[in-house]
C-alpha cells in the first residue's frame, strides 16, 4: 500500500469507529444527526471538497459531487424522516473502501505485470582504458565494451567477444531452459547472464536494443484499444447523465401524481449512488492489461486488446511454411545409393561440393561430419542449373539434378518424387543413387496444428516450396490446407481469398518468421511474427510477436485471448446486470441507499478481483 | 512529434478516459491517449507549439482531475 491509501485506511477504521459509536448513542432529539458529523466528515471530507471543486470547473456529472449529493441528501432527508444519517456516512464509508480496494488492486496488478516485466537494466558495466565502471545504460554508444558478470543482466544487444557463459532467457521468451553463449554470437539484452563473464562489444544503443523495444511495446499495448473497451468508455459517457436524469425525474414526477416526497426523493438519491460507472470503466481495461501481462510472462507479446479481440476470434490460421513449422535449416534426410554403400555415396556428394558453401552443400558436408580429404578433389565444374561436376581420385563424378543424369548418360530411376531437394550423383556415366536434402519439422509443430484443430480452427500452410515437399508436411502435421509453390505476391492473393472466405465475426492469422512476409503479416487480421528475439523486423511488423520460435506457442496466445475476452464479457454483463436490477428495485422502492451502496461497490470488487485472474492465464 | 509523460495520482480510470478526451479536443493535438493502467499520457502534437500545447493539456487534466499532475 502507499501511504496515500495507508492514511484512507487510517480514515476508513476511525470513520468506522465514530459511525458504530454514534449509533450507539440512546440520544434521539433533534440534534441527533451532530452525532454522526465527525464520522461523516472524517469519511468524506476529500469528496464533499473535491465536489465543490469540481462543480467550480463544470464538471457535473463528476462522481464525487454525485457521491456528495446522495450523502448529503441522505442526510437532509433526515430531518423529516427518523434514522437516515447512520444512512449517509455508511453510504460514504462504503465508498471510500471501494475506492481504496480499486486503487490497492489496480495498483497491485500493475506491480506484478511490471515485475515480470523487469527486464530493465540498472546499469551497464562500461570497460573504459582497462577500467570498468558503471554506469546508465543510455549513456553506452554503438562499438563499447561492456563487462557482463554471472547473475547480471545483459543491459544492451551486442556481440561476445571474449567468454562463455549461458544465458537465461525466460524474461523475454518464457523459457526456462538456458541458452549457451560463445564468442562471436549475439546476445539480446534483458537476459541473464548464469555462469561466465563476458565481454560483449555493444551493437545497438539502450533505445534501439531488445529491452527498450519490448518494453515500449507492452506500455503502448493499452493505447490500442479493444472493442469492448470503446464500448464501455462511451457507454460511461451516457451511463451517468442518463442515470442522473432519471433521478431527478423519479424526485419530481411520480410525487406529483401520488404525493409522498420524501420517499421519492430518498430513492433518487439512491440513484445517484449507483450512476457511477467506475466498475465498469476500471475493469475491462484492467483485464486486458493483465491478460497481456500474463502473455508477455510466456514469451507472447500482444501489441493491444484490440489485437487480444482478434486472436480470440481466430477460426483461421495460415502458417507460412519455412522457419515457421519447419527449422528453416536443411539436413540430408534419405540416402539412397546404387552399388555403393550409403557412406560412400555420401563421401562423393559431399567432396563433389566440398569447394561450395550453397545450403545443399553445407547440409551434405555437415551429414558427413568428419573432415573432407580434398587431396582427392581435381578439377571441379559448375554447370548452370544442373550441378557440378568433380574429378575424385580420376573418376568423373556428377552431381545434380536429373538433366545432369541425362547429360552424364547415367539412367535414374523414374520414382523419386520424395519430399525436398534431390541431389543424384553419378559416377563415370553410371548412377551411383540419390540423397534427399529436406527442411526438418519442428519437434512441437504437429502439436500446435492438434491443439489448435481441436479449438475449431482451420490450419492452412502456404510454401514457395515444391508441391511434393509441401504436401509431404501437411500430411504429416494434419493440416486442413495447403498452397505450394507461392511467390512472395502469391501469398498475399492467397490470404486475400482466404478472408474473402471468412465467416462472419471469423478472424485469419498469419504466422511468419517476420523475414520478407510483411505485405501478408499487415494483410492478416493478425500478423503473428516468431522466433522475434533478435530480429527487429518482425518485432515491427507483427501485431502479435513470439519472442522464440516454437509454433505451439501459438495456442497458449489464443487460449490467453479467449480467456481474457470471457473475462471482459463476464465483467461487463455482470457489472451491468447488477446496476439495472439495483435501479429497477429502488424505482419500486424495494431497496434501500445501504443495498445500492453494496452492489456498487460489491460489483467492483468481484469486477477487479475477476480481472485479476487474467494476468494468471495459461 | 510523439513524447511520453508520466502521470501522478491519477485515480480513477474513468477520469482518465474523460482526460484522454478533453486533451483530443485540444487544437494542435493530432492524437492522445491516457493508460490508467500505465499511468502514462502520451501525446502526438504540432513540434514548434509542443511546450504550448502540454501548458493546455496541464490546463485541461487540471479541470478534469485536479489531483493528477504531469511529470515533464
Amino acid at each position: 500500500m502507499t501511504r496515500k491509501q495507508k492514511t484512507m485506511l487510517f480514515r476508513i477504521i476511525i470513520g468506522a469507529v465514530l459511525l458504530i459509536a454514534a449509533v450507539l448513542v440512546p440520544y434521539t432529539g433533534p440534534w441527533r444527526f451532530a452525532l454522526f458529523l465527525p464520522a461523516y466528515f472524517t469519511v468524506g471530507w476529500d469528496v464533499l471538497w473535491r465536489a465543490v471543486r469540481n462543480i467550480a470547473h463544470g464538471q457535473v456529472f463528476d462522481e464525487n459531487f454525485l457521491m456528495a449529493l446522495a450523502t448529503v441528501g441522505a442526510f437532509c432527508t433526515g430531518f423529516f424522516g427518523e434514522g437516515e444519517y447512520p444512512e449517509a456516512v455508511f453510504v460514504m464509508l462504503f465508498y471510500q473502501v471501494g475506492e481504496l480496494f480499486q486503487g490497492y488492486a489496480v495498483g497491485k496488478s500493475r506491480r506484478s505485470i511490471s515485475s515480470l516485466m523487469d527486464l530493465r537494466p540498472d546499469y551497464a558495466n562500461l570497460e573504459t582504458g582497462g577500467e570498468v565502471e558503471e554506469v546508465d545504460p543510455e549513456d553506452v554508444a554503438v562499438g563499447d565494451i561492456i563487462v557482463v558478470k554471472p547473475g547480471e543482466k545483459i543491459p544492451l544487444d551486442g556481440t561476445v567477444i571474449e567468454g562463455s557463459s549461458s544465458l537465461n532467457t525466460a524474461a523475454l521468451t518464457g523459457e526456462s531452459m538456458p541458452r549457451s553463449v560463445d564468442v562471436g554470437e549475439s546476445v539480446p539484452s534483458g537476459c541473464v547472464n548464469l555462469s561466465g563473464v563476458l565481454r560483449v562489444r555493444v551493437e545497438k544503443e539502450f533505445g534501439e536494443s531488445t529491452v527498450a523495444k519490448i518494453l515500449d511495446l507492452v506500455e503502448n499495448a493499452s493505447s490500442k484499444k479493444a472493442r469492448a473497451e470503446n464500448f464501455i468508455t462511451r457507454f460511461a459517457r451516457y451511463y451517468t447523465p442518463a442515470v442522473v436524469i432519471g433521478a431527478v425525474l423519479l424526485a419530481v414526477i411520480p410525487p406529483l401524481f401520488m404525493g409522498g416526497w420524501g420517499a421519492w426523493i430518498q430513492r433518487a438519491l439512491t440513484f445517484l449512488v449507483v450512476s457511477c460507472p467506475c466498475a465498469l470503466v476500471i475493469s475491462v481495461p484492467l483485464s486486458f492489461f493483465g491478460g497481456i501481462g500474463g502473455a508477455s510472462r510466456q514469451g507472447i507479446l500482444i501489441k493491444g486488446g484490440n489485437y487480444m479481440e482478434a486472436l480470440a476470434a481466430v477460426d483461421t490460421v495460415v502458417f507460412d511454411k519455412t522457419g515457421t513449422l519447419t527449422q528453416g535449416v536443411f539436413q540430408v534426410a534419405e540416402i539412397h545409393p546404387v552399388g555403393m554403400t550409403e557412406k560412400e555415396l555420401l563421401e562423393l556428394a559431399a567432396l563433389s561440393e566440398s569447394w561450395s558453401d550453397h545450403p545443399i552443400s553445407r547440409s551434405l558436408k555437415e551429414a558427413w561430419g568428419g573432415e573432407l580429404d580434398r587431396a582427392h578433389v581435381g578439377e571441379a565444374k559448375e554447370l548452370s542449373g544442373r550441378g557440378v561436376q568433380v574429378q575424385v581420385d580420376g573418376r568423373t563424378v556428377c552431381a545434380g539434378n536429373r538433366r545432369l543424369m541425362d547429360e552424364a548418360g547415367a539412367e535414374c530411376p523414374e520414382d523419386t518424387a520424395a519430399a525436398g531437394t534431390i541431389v543424384h550423383v553419378a559416377v563415370d556415366g553410371t548412377y551411383a543413387g540419390y540423397i534427399v536434402i529436406a527442411d526438418q519439422l519442428k519437434p512441437d509443430s504437429k502439436e500446435a496444428i492438434s491443439r489448435l484443430k481441436e479449438r475449431g480452427i482451420k490450419t492452412v500452410m502456404l510454401t514457395g516450396d515444391s508441391k511434393a515437399a509441401g504436401e509431404s508436411a501437411a500430411r504429416e502435421l494434419g493440416l486442413d490446407e495447403v498452397h505450394a509453390e507461392l511467390m512472395p505476391a502469391g501469398k498475399v492473393d492467397r490470404v486475400e481469398e482466404l478472408l474473402k472466405k471468412e465467416q462472419r465475426g471469423g478472424r485469419l492469422a498469419f504466422v511468419g518468421d517476420g523475414i520478407n512476409d510483411a505485405p501478408v503479416l499487415s494483410r492478416a487480421d493478425v500478423g503473428i511474427a516468431m522466433g522475434a528475439l533478435g530480429s527487429d523486423a518482425a518485432i515491427e511488423a507483427a501485431d502479435v510477436v513470439l519472442m522464440d520460435d516454437k509454433p505451439s506457442k501459438l495456442s497458449a496466445a489464443v487460449r490467453i485471448s479467449r480467456k481474457t475476452i470471457a473475462i471482459v464479457k463476464e465483467n461487463i454483463w455482470f457489472a451491468l446486470g447488477v446496476k439495472a436490477l439495483v435501479l429497477a428495485l429502488t424505482a419500486f422502492g424495494i431497496t434501500g441507499m445501504w443495498l445500492a451502496v453494496f452492489a456498487d461497490v460489491g460489483v467492483m470488487v468481484l469486477a477487479v478481483l475477476n480481472a485479476t485472474r487474467a494476468l494468471g492465464a495459461k | 512529434m510523439t513524447k511520453r509523460f508520466k502521470l501522478i495520482d491519477l485515480d480513477c480510470a474513468n477520469c482518465a478516459a474523460k482526460m484522454e478526451t478533453a486533451i483530443k479536443k485540444l487544437p494542435g493535438v493530432e492524437d492522445a491517449t491516457v493508460s490508467f493502467m500505465m499511468q502514462k499520457l502520451t501525446v502526438t502534437a504540432d513540434e514548434g507549439r509542443f511546450e504550448e500545447i502540454m501548458d493546455q493539456i496541464e490546463r485541461a487534466c487540471k479541470r478534469v482531475e485536479p489531483d493528477c499532475r504531469i511529470v515533464r
